[in-house]
């Protein structure tokens, strides 16, 4: 059957693979134009939020890492970093430290998989990473190798590389010795070089022309490239501390979706994750990583998202650079962690997963139980953006044969690393 | 050998290779829990000559059903393996290796049939069935007693 000869046609991706979670795209398009576009994730809602009620605020930073295998030490930040503020805690400096370094750990992890398992397929023309495997081996054992790090990283400070069990509000359960973090310092120093020729390799791929006018919206610190810390601002000119989140976006709810999808409450769509934080803080990456982006040709604002997958090879130069010059600062703190009594009260986090702006609020009462809880994953917050970009996407495309638009559609969820898993742990449940 | 057991204790049937762990464990067998996440199911079996790698399956035949498969055999392929909620897992560490040539000299699989996974269920009746027969199994190869029977 000629599929172009219909006056309608579906474009259908029933089961979106190279991502996390389960989720799926349609497409519909009637004489060139885009008639409808939906982003179904249909993996079902895990209830985390609910999970939570009732239970003591010291357990919530090991539930909370049970929400994803591949970023749970941004659900732990986020969390520690909300409920300290109700507590009133302020982290020892080396305890801030590590946190920053235990999140380097699943920034290189987390952007080594997506960019050379998930993502480097689509430009190379190869299905899967195992297809890569066989006509780049050299490329997929540099990534194997990358995410190793990064997991030796959050081993060490996690107790684990998946759920790390570590974290703990007020600090750690556990400091490692000066000499425990040099012994990364030798493979950091290969990880920062092979993430510079990551980038060159990346920088490298064809890329569609397409550029989207975004309001990028990141964490800020007036000194460091944002973490685990910071104001949110966006490219339109929002500067918020993160406690006043509910007061300028919300969720809601679409039928298609499992997901709660986030907007700004005056402007609708916005975009979370390396291209936001790679906008509104290039001055604060190390000149490492600044002259590789000036090397690759990429320049702030970057606003094509196919280019992502460039951005994240930067993020991972940061990481690598930045992990090499906290373990040189590192003095083991006199106590691993701050001990403070329960008291009630509302705390709010944010933090930056490898996939963007991941908010939390919390409200304990005075025996430290959990009251309510909400989590606001980066997913979440990009799925409108991700069906606008194919709202825009597609018309171009009209006359190319389905599988080509099918293809070209995943690949522009792929841009977004989506985790989609993390995306449907909400509730939506009145309370009385 | 290595013995790595894989799966999720809170998704039903894909419980079953980490209760076969346990259990052997209880016959003084060292075994090695893992989440299943392919490439450090990799680094996992880095260096390891004999690798005995248990997991749930998929394939049709009936809930409870064991069946081993040498990961080198041209019967074994992806598809098997309960849908990983990681965008890697059993099926591509294996594939993956076999692609990088660095598969263990032997790697065997063992497989407990399952049927239900839904998130917070407990595994069947007959998985649980399974998981009995294929720790004997593993025990009884691991302590030298029978040879393993592969596809």
């Amino acid at each position: 059957m000629n599929e172009r000869a219909g006056p309608s046609r579906n474009i259908k991706v029933d089961y979106l693979t190279r991502v996390e979670g389960e989720g799926a795209v349609h497409v519909k398009l009637k004489g060139g134009q885009v008639q409808d576009v939906q982003m179904r994730i249909f993996e079902p809602p895990r209830l985390f939020e609910a999970f939570l009620r009732g239970r003591h605020y010291m357990e919530v930073p090991d539930m909370v890492a049970r929400i994803c295998g591949i970023c749970p030490i941004a659900y732990q930040m986020s969390a520690v970093q909300a409920l300290e503020r109700i507590l009133g805690i302020e982290a020892d400096p080396a305890v801030r430290l590590l946190r920053r370094l235990f999140y380097c750990g699943e920034w290189i992890e987390s952007h080594a998989l997506h960019i050379y398992m998930l993502h480097a397929p689509d430009f190379l023309g190869v299905p899967d990473a195992i297809q890569l495997a066989r006509t780049h081996r050299d490329v997929v054992e540099q990534g194997l190798r990358l995410k190793k790090t990064g997991n030796r990283l959050v081993t060490l400070l996690g107790g684990r590389e998946i759920h790390p069990i570590g974290a703990a509000v007020g600090g750690f359960y556990k400091t490692p010795s000066r000499a425990e973090l040099n012994s990364l310092v030798d493979e950091l120093q290969w990880s920062r070089d092979a993430a510079v020729a990551t980038a060159s390799l990346v920088a490298g791929f064809d890329f569609p022309d397409f550029e989207q006018d975004y309001e990028f919206v990141a964490l800020s610190h007036p000194e460091e490239y944002p973490l685990n810390e910071g104001r949110l601002v966006s490219s339109r000119g929002l500067d918020i501390d993160v406690s006043e989140f509910n007061d300028h976006f919300v969720e809601q709810h679409v039928k298609h979706s499992n997901a709660l999808q986030a907007r700004l409450r005056e402007r609708g769509s916005y975009l979370v994750g390396p291209l936001a934080r790679f906008n509104l803080n290039f001055e604060k990456l190390p000149e490492v990583a600044r002259q590789a982006a000036a090397d690759c040709g990429l320049e702030a604002p970057c606003r094509n998202p196919f280019r992502s997958i460039v951005v994240r090879a930067i993020e991972v130069i940061f990481a690598c650079d930045e992990a090499l010059k906290l373990i040189a600062e590192y003095h083991p703190p006199e106590a691993p962690r701050v001990i403070a009594p329960a008291r009630a009260g509302v705390g709010h986090g944010a933090t930056e997963a490898p996939r963007g702006v991941l908010y939390h609020r919390y409200e304990i009462d005075e025996r430290g139980l959990v009251v309510s809880a909400q989590i606001v994953p980066p997913t979440a917050q990009n799925q409108k953006r991700m069906e606008e970009d194919l709202w825009q996407l597609v018309p171009p495309l009209a006359a190319l044969p389905v599988e080509e638009i099918t293809a070209r559609c995943e690949q522009a969820v792929r841009n977004y690393d989506p985790c989609i898993s993390c995306a449907t742990h909400f509730v939506r449940v009145e309370r009385e | 050998m290595l013995i790595l057991c894989c799966g999720n204790l809170e998704r039903g049937d894909d419980a079953a290779g980490l209760l076969v762990g346990r259990r052997l464990r209880t016959l003084g067998v060292e075994v090695r829990e893992h989440s299943g996440e392919a490439l450090s199911l990799m680094e996992a079996w880095r260096g390891a000559e004999d690798v005995m790698l248990v997991d749930a399956v998929v394939t049709g035949a009936r809930a409870g059903t064991v069946s081993v498969w040498d990961a080198r055999s041209a019967a074994f392929g992806g598809g098997r393996f309960r849908g990983s909620s990681h965008a890697l897992g059993v099926a591509e560490a294996v594939e993956l290796a076999q692609a990088l040539g660095c598969l263990p000299a032997r790697l065997l699989v063992c497989g407990i049939e399952g049927r239900e996974f839904a998130a917070g269920a407990s595994p069947s009746a007959a998985v649980l069935a399974g998981v009995e027969e294929a720790a004997r199994r593993i025990y009884e190869n691991w302590s030298g007693g029978t040879a393993w029977i592969s596809e």
